[in-house]
């Protein structure tokens, strides 16, 4: 299943909320605001690096450059992808479930 | 006549995600002409407006980060961004625009208008306002 996140961790419970309940093996993407969860150093990071070892973590490449947030500043392991990559996502799973 | 009053703006939400943002800032924008004392604070996700190198060409939205540097010129050269805020995001003084605005009385030297301050600090300035808007 594909889930995507677009709320800032820091402002909502959506992400914690997702990765508790994600499927080892399903793919998480972070869009909008959901991308400074991607964010190195910050105080989510230890629960991203945790679930990265089961899941996969993506990010959307134009919300993170709108944002200034450079891939150099991201949790190592997470994947930036573009608008193509998000219809890939879409297509290869069964299910995107969108955590609003 | 009318006395002039402390006004402050707070901004706690991200930019793009949600319209708060950029309709805080032309808020703030319009309230400059009403030679008021203002001041803004940044607190929460409110900081990413100041983070630099904001770049939407890819996303398709408007990208106001631009109009921050105006603010100076309506003489709001107070911006109070909250320490704590900043490091819970992984952040430094160096993640965020350079603005400066150009003070009159010193020969119209640049000074910076961004300020950290603790929480304990802004609570402080908080008490010092007569007018606070939230956004």
């Amino acid at each position: 299943m594909l889930h995507t996140v677009n709320k800032s961790p820091f402002d909502s419970q959506s992400l914690k909320t997702c990765l508790g309940l994600a499927r080892s093996g399903s793919d998480i993407l972070l869009i909008e605001d959901g991308v400074y969860g991607a964010l190195v150093g910050t105080a989510h990071a230890a629960m991203l690096d945790q679930a990265l070892k089961e899941v996969s973590i993506y990010a959307l490449g134009p919300d993170l450059k709108a944002r200034g947030l450079p891939e150099d500043r991201l949790i190592r392991g997470i994947k930036v992808v573009g608008f193509d990559g998000f219809v890939e996502l879409a297509s290869a799973n069964d299910k995107v479930q969108s955590w609003l | 006549m009318s006395q002039t009053r402390k006004f402050m703006y707070i901004n706690r939400h991200a930019p793009y995600g949600t319209v708060y943002a950029l309709e805080g800032l032309e808020v703030v924008l319009i309230g400059a002409a009403f030679e008021q004392d203002v001041c803004m604070a940044f607190i929460g996700d409110g900081v990413f407006q100041l983070k630099q190198g904001q770049d939407t060409t890819d996303s398709g939205m408007k990208n106001f980060s631009p109009a921050y540097r105006a603010l100076g010129d309506y003489e709001v050269n107070r911006l109070y961004v909250e320490r704590e805020s900043l490091e819970e995001r992984g952040l430094t003084e160096a993640d965020l625009m350079p603005l400066t605005w150009e003070d009159e009385e010193d020969d119209w030297a640049e000074k910076p208008s961004i300020q950290l301050v603790s929480r304990a600090q802004l609570s402080g300035l908080l008490e010092e306002q007569d007018v606070i808007f939230n956004f």
